[in-house]
């Protein structure tokens, strides 16, 4: 790891619904300064933060990430096309999405990632900071199995991503926000924590991560 | 605060005997849950529908109204009707059928379903759901509130004035949007003026209740009537008299359920710790003895403030004597708790709706 990383203090999270709120309410309560912006109109998107992630502040998507150390991607896979990638240049971003069919429908494009579908969504965006977490938990989990550094019931939570002062960045908003981050040093390895995935929905703990991930990750090496 | 059952029609295995019931059984098995849900006093019935072979109750409308010739009380729902790949007229017609028979006791919810089985099956692009959905609830709300029926949308041709028979006796059918959660549909549901049927299934009981305070002032705001803006729950339960037993009987049919259901979506089966979580206090798992159950919807209902709770019981194969034990006890005994606390307005009063006869 090299040194000189600029900590996370702004978040912007792109998606306004059930994991993009939850994302809202963990991060603030985490101290991190958040913006939140959805499809549609902000009268909308003002209302659903005041009243299911207080703290955050609406925006449209583009003021929301003028300013943003980190984007939060946690909006509907098949709504991708609709995203300005120019808004997320340069930026650490965040892939929290999954490829869900009932949600999206089929999509040939993500049926046929072999390689996990944020390769995809970085390839479409055409992003060079991508990094992967949040995805092998449920919004529903996410809040009540935070737990403080140290308490012996913490959870793992795993990060993949290509670049390692940007995975590093990543890990140090998942340990405040409550879980034991575990990162996975290339971005392809995220097809392991998306649905599908060998922890997919198993709320591990970061050995468990560790040890389910390590052969799998050796046979791919 | 009015109680009721949802149900599915399973004919999942049973994981304790490795038997599977038929089809045709589970059908008829949801006939006599109808019927044991109104001897227990219970005030609504709600049926799913899904094309699956765990789940062959793939039309709602026959099923309700076989019930409604044995019954004579209850409120008898899909929930729900998956919108997105049915003909609106068609649908409003066969509900309208069935309130013919139940002598108006039927209601509708509306919505996307979670899962997609129904898309292939009937021919429709789950991709273009968004805009289908949309514009097909906008027609089932125009045939519901007018006889004669003129609509334009971009997804099948324009109806000119056409009749809809038979109209509901009592005026338009009580309609209650399906909201799985997200705060954009639950907007829609404020804006539209319309009672949102929404669920806790799992996790905490309380957490999502920022949808409630949120539908509100959306329905405020838009100025939606207030007679509208009600809020019914749905949540997966089940009752026995000794909690402790209730909670290790239900566990594996809910594993088995939930396994079937992440082999499907790629996520994997619960574990005990999730589930343990989730059905002791404060979860939103309503799995308990009565007194834990109306418990829990007196705790919810001071974050929800809904109108009407239901416990949606039978998947993963729960044996059908269990089941009904578990629907008596849910009439019989936690509903007296809950109205006392709560009162028994019932969800027609709220509406201003004329009661059924």
């Amino acid at each position: 790891m090299t040194g000189g990383i600029d900590p996370i203090r702004r978040v912007s999270i792109l998606g306004a619904g059930r994991v993009g709120t939850a994302l809202a309410r963990t991060l603030v309560d985490a101290g991190y300064q958040v913006t939140l912006a959805g499809s549609g109109d902000p009268e909308a998107v003002e209302m659903i933060a005041a009243f299911t992630a207080p703290g955050a502040r609406a925006r449209w998507a583009r003021d929301a990430t003028s300013d943003a150390d980190l984007v939060v991607l946690a909006l509907p896979l098949h709504r991708l096309p609709s995203l300005d990638p120019t808004i997320l240049a340069d930026r650490v971003v965040v892939d929290a999405m999954n490829y869900w069919p009932p949600v999206d429908g089929i999509i040939a494009r993500f049926e046929g990632a072999r390689h996990g579908t944020s390769i995809e969504v970085r390839d479409v965006l055409g992003l060079d900071r991508l990094v992967k977490t949040f995805n092998h938990t449920g919004y529903h989990d996410l809040e009540p199995d935070r737990r403080e550094r140290g308490h012996p019931d913490r959870l793992g939570m795993a990060v993949a991503g290509d670049d390692a002062d940007d995975v590093a960045a990543v890990v140090e908003v998942v340990e405040r926000i409550g879980y034991d981050a575990v990162a996975l040093q290339r971005l392809e390895f995220g097809r392991l924590i998306q649905p599908g995935g060998a922890i997919f929905g198993a709320r591990p703990t970061a050995d468990d991560i560790r040890r389910t991930l390590r052969p799998l990750i050796q046979r791919a090496a | 605060m009015e109680l009721g059952i949802g149900a599915f029609g399973d004919a999942s295995r049973d994981p304790s005997t490795g038997q599977r019931i038929s089809e045709a059984q589970a059908v008829r098995n949801v006939v006599e849950s109808i019927t044991v849900a109104e001897q227990a006093g219970l005030d609504w019935f709600g049926l799913g529908e899904h094309h699956v072979p765990e789940f062959p109750v793939s039309s709602a409308a026959p099923v309700l109204a076989a019930a409604a010739q044995v019954t004579s009380r209850i409120k008898l729902s899909s929930a729900v009707t998956v919108l997105g790949t049915d003909d609106p007229v068609r649908v409003y017609e066969q509900f309208s059928t069935v309130d013919a028979v139940a002598d108006g006791r039927v209601e509708m919810i509306p919505g996307r379903g979670s899962s997609i089985e129904s898309f292939p099956l009937f021919g429709f692009d789950l991709q273009d759901y968004d805009r289908l959905f949309a514009e097909k609830l906008d027609l089932l709300l125009e045939v519901n509130r007018s006889a004669h029926v003129t609509w334009e949308g971009t997804t099948r041709p324009a109806l000119t004035g056409q009749y809809v028979p038979p109209r509901a006796e009592r005026g338009p059918i009580p309609v209650w949007l399906g909201v799985g959660g997200n705060p954009n549909s639950v907007i829609r549901a404020a804006r539209l003026g319309l009672p949102m049927a929404t669920g806790v299934l799992g996790g905490s009981a309380t957490r999502s209740a920022t949808n409630a305070e949120l539908y509100r002032h959306a329905a405020a705001r838009f100025g939606s009537p207030p007679e509208q803006t009600l809020i019914m729950l749905g949540s997966p339960g089940f009752l026995m008299d000794d909690g402790r037993k209730a909670r290790d009987a239900w566990w594996p049919h809910w594993h088995q359920f939930m396994t079937t259901v992440g082999e499907q979506r790629g996520f994997l089966p619960p574990d005990r710790g999730s589930y343990d979580r989730d059905s002791g206090p404060g979860g939103g798992l309503l799995v308990g003895s009565p007194e834990e159950i109306a418990e829990r919807i007196l705790l919810m209902h001071e974050h929800w403030g809904h109108v009407r709770q239901y416990i949606h019981i039978d998947m993963g194969g729960v044996p059908q004597r269990d089941l009904l034990r578990a629907i008596e006890l849910f009439g019989t005994e936690v509903r007296p708790i809950v109205q006392r606390e709560l009162g028994s307005t019932s969800v027609d009063e709220l509406m201003g709706r004329a009661t059924a006869r």
